[in-house]
């Protein structure tokens, strides 16, 4: 920061830019809030005017802004090595202990005491939102490709499992890796086009593919039974063994000679997500240590030089979107088997932006960012049910202020890859947008 | 003069409708360091690009140790002994220096170590800076692992890109005396494109002059630098 910027009184500069910022909600409100059509006793319409609601918006939005930036500065005046980086240090050093502690309470969360169906249910949701996350964080947080439709790959591994097991009868165990295979080959389908699209028009092309699929799934009525969906779908079985509530000959239940529950299901789906997640958590940090690893990281940061020094360009992106695409197809195929029933309501776009959200909240590339992200987005939706319409306003301004708080995210650190003697985190502070 | 490792004959390139490189035909024989000079826009970065397959020469042939790798895909020409240090650096800035070195060799399949203990003899200084993110490396230091990283895939010949580009001039002449200490060192052949006439022609055995996607002359590097017509164009008039 400049001498000269820090020399400016703060409250001056919030002010003005508080007063900008009123006037922009002022354009904005006055035509959207401000006038109103309604429907008078003779059945014409009337202009109704509200000019109140406009001027608190505009409050709002001054005090707001006035507080970001009032903020903003002081955080400036009391400079750099400060606040942020003095709890990055620990947080970084403590981020050590804070992943075996996340995987300590997953793993154990079906015993501890006062965790029931819902709890466990909310478990799963929020297990499948982070096997997503880390799906997509291949995508975009290492290979840096911007990808808007990854709900698609999720529509194809549910579609895959539940038309398998429909039309051949199938296990879900043996349409698993299918799901995976076939929704890996829609990745490498997705991404021959879009090879030489970059950023913004990469992200276009996904969104589009992504309601391509769904168009697809709703209209093509014979065989994905369109709108009405697919439903009384398999159950998974534990090594043959079927989960039925009444108990029975090759039940779960009988055969371990415990009481039927319909909680041994849902346990089983728990920690069948618990594991399928951590299985992409593997894959991917094992990949980061490798050669292909770097390469989608090194290629997010500089394409041309990936080129110029002789990397395929073509099989690294597209094993990132085959790679990607089969985590979120085993995913679909999990939600499918779990749902019972699927329609291509499940797959509209609202999806693939909360997954997106949960990685860019989490810090692209962090694997436990993303974790944390999709247990405070999803739980956070499940906290606030209660607020209803007003939930969504809740959700977003919490993004806002995440983004404004962390700019690259709640875990925005990135550690290297290959260890030098001691391991260091890079801080979020430093990694500046693309310099050098 | 013995065959040359590198052939460019008569090589067009074309940006859209745009004729970049106008039948440039340029020799480096194995061990020269051969320089191409030229204004800015003459097309001097285009020829080293072109070399590397991306843009593609649409006239002309482009041969290495005696193959013929106008057509090969960029990657497979990165791959054959060919190195690139590109313009402007283009380091990975969010990775480490180890990293980015890794990346120098990763392509090619070659054991990374006696690269990085080449690359750590070369340039000291990227040896403390081994664990650093390479973003926060200054300029110099920057355009040295961009040259290490090249080095990385142990190639036989070097095109470097303006590796004197926005640095100090004591820093540059440590990068220049790298490069000529390589070559006489591994006998590594090297194409060199400068803005910076006089350094470049001063190390260089021979050099090109590039105007307009033209070769307008060429010769020894001390022939170039005694010609009036190069000292007024190139090297400020005196």
């Amino acid at each position: 920061m400049s001498l000269a910027r820090t020399r400016r009184p703060a409250l001056g500069v919030a002010l003005r830019d508080a007063g900008l910022a009123a006037l922009i909600a002022a354009g904005l409100f006055l035509p959207m809030v401000g006038l109103r059509t309604d429907v008078g006793p003779t059945g014409a319409l009337f202009l109704r005017t509200r000019w109140t609601d406009v001027l608190l918006l505009m409050l709002v939005v001054f005090a707001g802004r006035f507080l970001v930036r009032l903020w903003q500065e002081w955080k400036t005046e009391r400079r750099a090595p400060g606040f942020s980086q003095r709890i990055a240090g620990p947080l970084s050093r403590s981020g050590r202990f804070v992943a075996p502690v996340f995987l300590l309470l997953a793993v154990l969360l079906p015993v501890l005491p006062g965790v029931g169906r819902y709890e466990l249910d909310l478990g799963i949701l929020v297990l499948t939102y982070v096997m997503l996350g880390w799906g997509l964080n291949i995508v975009v947080g290492l290979a840096g490709l911007l990808d808007l439709g990854y709900v698609a790959f999720y529509a194809v591994g549910a579609y895959s499992y539940a038309l398998l097991a429909q039309y051949f009868g199938l296990s879900f165990w043996i349409c698993l890796p299918l799901a995976g295979l076939l929704a890996a080959f829609w990745g490498i389908l997705l991404g021959f086009p879009v090879l030489r699209l970059r950023g913004d028009y990469l992200a276009i092309v996904t969104l589009g593919f992504g309601e391509i699929i769904r168009l697809v799934l709703l209209n093509w009525v014979t065989l994905t039974g369109g709108p009405n969906g697919i439903s009384g779908i398999a159950r998974p079985t534990f090594f043959g063994l079927t989960f039925t509530v009444g108990g029975g000959p090759g039940s779960f239940a009988e055969f371990f000679g415990l009481e039927p529950s319909p909680t041994h299901r849902v346990v089983f789906l728990y920690y069948l997500i618990l594991a399928l997640a951590l299985l992409t958590n593997w894959v991917t940090l094992r990949l980061r240590r490798q050669p292909l690893g770097r390469a989608w990281e090194a290629m997010r940061e500089d394409e041309i030089a990936c080129r110029s020094l002789g990397i395929n360009i073509t099989t690294t992106k597209l094993t990132a979107f085959a790679l990607g695409a089969m985590f979120g197809g085993f995913a679909g195929a999990f939600f499918a088997t779990r749902q019972a029933f699927i329609s291509p309501e499940s797959f509209t776009f609202i999806e693939s932006a909360i997954i997106l959200a949960i990685v860019v909240l989490g810090g692209l590339g962090s694997q436990l960012g993303v974790a944390v992200a999709a247990l405070v987005l999803i739980g956070g939706f499940e906290v606030f049910r209660d607020l209803q319409e007003w939930r969504m306003l809740v959700f977003g301004g919490a993004m806002v202020l995440i983004m404004i708080w962390k700019p690259r995210g709640l875990v925005g650190s990135r550690t290297p890859t290959v260890a030098l003697g001691e391991k260091r985190a890079i801080s979020a502070s430093m990694v500046a947008e693309g310099r050098g | 003069m013995s065959t040359p490792l590198l052939e460019i004959r008569d090589v067009s390139t074309f940006y859209g409708a745009v004729e970049a490189l106008k039948g440039v035909s340029v020799t480096v024989a194995p061990g020269e360091i051969v320089t191409l000079i030229g204004a800015n826009g003459a097309g001097k970065s285009t020829l080293l690009m072109t070399i590397c397959g991306d843009p593609r020469a649409r006239s002309g042939r482009i041969c290495f140790d005696g193959q013929d790798i106008t057509e090969r895909p960029t990657h497979h020409i990165m791959r054959s002994g060919i190195a690139q240090s590109p313009e402007g650096r283009r380091i990975f800035p969010r990775m480490s220096v180890h990293e980015n070195l890794l990346m120098g060799a990763q392509s090619s399949g070659i054991d990374p170590c006696p690269g990085l203990d080449q690359a750590f003899t070369l340039f000291p200084r990227l040896k403390e800076r081994e664990a650093q993110r390479a973003g926060t490396l200054s300029g110099g230091e920057q355009q040295m692992l961009a040259i290490a990283r090249a080095l990385m895939s142990r190639p036989r010949l070097l095109l470097l890109d303006e590796p004197s580009l926005g640095l100090a001039p004591l820093v540059s002449r440590q990068i220049f005396q790298a490069i000529r200490k390589l070559n006489m060192e591994t006998g590594l052949t090297v194409l060199l494109v400068e803005q910076n006439a006089n350094q470049a022609l001063r190390l260089a055995h021979r050099g090109y002059v590039l105007v307009t996607g033209r070769i307008t002359m060429s010769g020894t590097g001390r022939e170039l630098l005694a010609r009036p017509d190069v000292r007024d164009a190139y090297l400020g008039g005196h």
